[in-house]
C-alpha cells in the first residue's frame, strides 16, 4: 500500500489509455509521454503499458507502507527517497515507511511514478486510465489527494536491481522543441502562405495547455476555406486551427470529434516531447513523410528492446536476493545481498 | 471512386471520407461501410470512429501498412457500392425528459423565438425519432438529426460553464442532451434522469452511432421514480424498432 501524503500539483493513474470506445464518445486518455511511462515500467520487469502515476509540474509525496520496487523517469521532479536524492529515469528499492517525495520539475512538465506489479486501480472500460473530466477511471476518477491509498501489484514478480538508463535513452528537455507533422485531414482548407506560416514560424505554448490539448500562440495561419467544418474524428496529435488561426495540438483527453479544420497532426513520438514542454516553451513543426514517421516509430520502438534488453540481462535466475537499505553518515543506499550458489 | 476519399490523420490514422455535409444517405454509407471494415479487418486494426460524414481508422503502422489496409477499405467500398440501400430496422431509444421550467430554463424562450406555446414545442420535439449520426464531445453525447425547423433557436451568445447531466437542449436545428455536466451554449428545454453512459454495467452505453432516440414527456414525479431506478441500477430503456431505408432513402 502506498499511502498520498502530499498529492502533487495534478497526479493521476495512467496507463496506456482506453482504447476501444471512441465511437461512443470515450476519449483515450491514458500517459501524456508515452515514452517515459513505458521505460519506467520496463526498468522494473512490468508490462510497458502498466498503470503508473503521472505528476504534473510538482510531484507530491508518498509513503510506502510495504517494501517495493519503484521507477522514475519523464520530467526530472527532484525526487528524494527519505530525504536523499534519488537518480530519475531510474529504478530503486523502497523499504517499508520509505518515504517518495518530488518537487517543481527543474526539466520536463510530466513524470511517471511506476511501481513493480503496477498501481491497482479498477479497470474501467478495459482501461485503468483518469479521465477526470468524465470523472471515470483511476482512483474515482479524480487527480490524487492527499489521504489517498492506492494499492499494487505484489512486488516479487520477477527481480530487479537499481539501474538508471544509459544517456542515449534518456531525451533532454529544454530548448526548442521540433514536432515533426504529417499533412491532414483538412491540409486543403487551408492556403499554401497558411501551410507556409505553420511550418515557418515559432510558437510559444500558452497558459491553456493541459490534458486535453495545448493552445499555441505565433503569427496567423491562414485559411483558404472556412474553419468549420462538419464534425469528424479528432486523432492524437491532430492540429486544429479554428477561425482566429492559432493552432491547438490534441492531446491524451482530446475530445473524440471536432468542428475545426485540422491541418495535419504531430506524429506519436513526437507528442512525448511536447507532453514535456510547459506553458512559455516553444515549438517548431517540421513537414514529415509518412516514411519517416513510421521509421520514427520504429526507432521508438527499438529504444523500448533496447531498454528491456538492459533489464533482461539482469534478471537471470539466481539464489535468494534481499534487498537492503543502509544509512551511513546520513547518507542512504540501496544494496541488493544475494546468496552466491 | 464515388466521391469517397481516404485521407491521412497522423501516421495511425486513414479517414474514410464520405462527403462535407450532414445527410442520412451518407451517415448510412458511413456506419454501414465502417461495420463491415471492423468485421472485414478485426484485431488487425485498432479501433474505428464514426462521424457524420466519414470514418477514422487507427491503426499500427508496423503490424499494418497504410496502402495495405487502403486496399481493404477499396474493397469494401466496391462491395457496397452496388448494394441498394435496402429496408433495414433500427432501434429507436425512447428518452424521458421533464420539460418543466425548473430543468427547461430557456424552453420558455425557445416558444417565443418560433411564435409558438410551450406546449407546441413539447409536441414537436417529441413528435419523432432522431437519429444517432455520431457520438462525441463527451462521453455518450449524441448529435441527432432530423429535429423540426419549427422549434429551431440559434445558441446562447455566452455559453453556460456549466450544465447540469441530462440536460436537453436545441442549438440551431440540432437537438441533443448533455450525459456529464459541462459547459455549453444550446439552449435546455428540459431535462433526462437517464444515462447514456453508466461506467461498469455490463452494457455501458445506452445507444450507439445510427440508433435513433425519442424523447418522451413525462411529469416531474415519474421523473423522480426513473431517476430512482437508474440509481439503484433497474431502469430498462423502452427500445422500439422502426423500418428506415428502402423508398424512405
Amino acid at each position: 500500500m502506498i499511502e498520498v501524503v502530499q498529492s502533487g500539483l495534478f497526479t493521476t493513474v495512467q496507463d496506456k489509455g482506453r482504447w476501444g470506445y471512441q465511437a461512443y464518445g470515450m476519449p483515450v486518455a491514458g500517459a501524456m509521454d508515452r515514452y517515459a511511462h513505458r521505460a519506467a515500467n520496463i526498468l522494473l520487469g512490468n508490462d510497458p503499458d502498466e498503470a503508473a502515476l503521472e505528476m504534473t509540474l510538482m510531484g507530491g509525496t508518498y509513503r510506502f507502507r510495504d517494501a517495493a520496487w519503484v521507477a522514475v523517469c519523464g520530467a526530472d521532479m527532484q525526487g528524494t527517497l527519505d530525504g536523499a536524492p534519488i537518480q530519475n529515469w531510474s529504478s530503486l528499492f523502497v523499504p517499508a515507511g520509505g518515504e517518495l517525495s518530488f518537487q517543481y520539475a527543474a526539466a520536463g512538465c510530466r513524470a511517471y511514478l511506476a511501481v513493480q506489479g503496477g498501481f491497482d486501480v479498477p479497470l474501467v472500460l478495459g482501461s485503468r486510465s483518469t479521465y477526470t473530466r468524465g470523472g471515470i477511471g483511476g482512483v474515482e476518477g479524480r487527480a490524487l489527494k492527499s489521504g489517498d491509498v492506492l494499492k499494487h501489484g505484489p512486488a516479487g514478480a520477477g527481480r530487479v536491481s537499481a539501474r538508471t538508463l544509459p544517456a542515449d535513452l534518456v531525451p533532454l528537455y529544454g530548448g526548442e522543441v521540433v514536432l515533426r507533422v504529417l499533412l491532414g485531414p483538412q491540409d486543403d482548407f487551408f492556403t499554401q502562405a497558411g501551410l507556409d506560416t505553420l511550418f515557418g514560424g515559432r510558437y510559444v505554448i500558452s497558459d491553456e495547455a493541459d490534458r486535453m490539448g495545448y493552445r499555441l500562440e505565433g503569427a496567423k495561419i491562414e485559411h483558404g476555406k472556412k474553419p468549420d467544418i462538419v464534425s469528424d474524428a479528432l486523432c492524437q496529435g491532430a492540429i486544429q486551427v479554428p477561425g482566429h488561426g492559432m493552432p491547438i495540438v490534441m492531446m491524451a483527453d482530446r475530445q473524440t470529434t471536432g468542428g475545426y479544420a485540422k491541418i495535419g497532426a504531430v506524429i506519436g513520438p513526437d507528442l512525448s516531447l511536447l507532453a514535456q514542454a510547459k506553458p512559455g516553451d516553444a515549438v517548431r513543426f517540421a513537414l514529415c513523410t509518412e516514411a519517416e514517421a513510421v521509421a520514427a516509430l520504429r526507432e521508438e520502438q527499438a529504444r523500448y528492446a533496447k531498454m528491456a534488453k538492459l533489464v533482461a540481462a539482469e534478471r537471470q535466475p539466481v539464489g535468494n536476493t534481499r534487498a537492503y537499505r543502509l544509512t551511513i553518515n546520513g547518507a542512504a543506499y540501496n544494496v541488493t545481498v544475494e546468496e552466491m550458489e | 471512386m464515388d466521391g469517397v476519399r481516404l485521407l491521412a490523420a497522423g501516421e495511425q490514422g486513414l479517414v474514410v471520407e464520405f462527403g462535407d455535409t450532414i445527410s442520412a444517405e451518407i451517415n448510412f454509407r458511413v456506419h454501414q461501410t465502417a461495420r463491415k471494415l471492423t468485421e472485414l479487418m478485426g484485431d488487425r486494426i485498432i479501433e474505428v470512429v464514426p462521424t457524420y460524414r466519414s470514418f477514422l481508422v487507427y491503426f499500427n503502422p508496423l503490424l499494418i501498412s497504410r496502402q495495405e489496409l487502403s486496399t481493404n477499405v477499396e474493397k469494401i467500398l466496391a462491395e457496397v457500392k452496388n448494394a441498394q440501400r435496402g429496408k433495414s430496422v433500427a432501434k429507436v431509444v425512447k428518452i424521458p425528459v421533464c420539460y418543466d421550467a425548473e430543468f427547461g430554463p430557456d424552453l420558455a424562450f425557445v416558444a417565443e423565438h418560433n411564435g409558438l406555446s410551450v406546449q407546441e414545442v413539447i409536441d414537436i420535439h417529441t413528435s419523432t425519432p432522431y437519429l444517432v449520426y455520431m457520438i462525441g464531445f463527451t462521453p455518450g453525447f449524441p448529435y441527432l438529426g432530423g429535429m423540426s425547423e419549427r422549434i429551431a433557436t440559434p445558441r446562447l451568445e455566452k455559453p453556460r460553464t456549466k450544465i447540469p447531466a441530462g440536460s436537453v437542449g436545441i442549438a440551431g436545428s440540432q437537438t441533443g442532451f448533455y450525459p456529464i455536466e459541462s459547459p455549453g451554449g444550446w439552449r435546455l428545454i428540459g431535462r433526462t434522469p437517464v444515462k447514456a453512459f453508466m461506467p461498469g454495467q455490463a452494457k455501458p452505453f445506452l445507444f450507439e452511432a445510427g440508433d435513433y432516440l425519442q424523447f418522451q414527456s413525462v411529469t416531474r414525479d415519474e421523473y423522480a421514480a426513473i431517476e430512482q431506478a437508474v440509481a439503484e441500477g433497474r431502469y430498462v430503456p423502452e427500445v422500439a424498432d422502426l423500418a428506415v431505408g428502402g423508398d424512405e432513402a
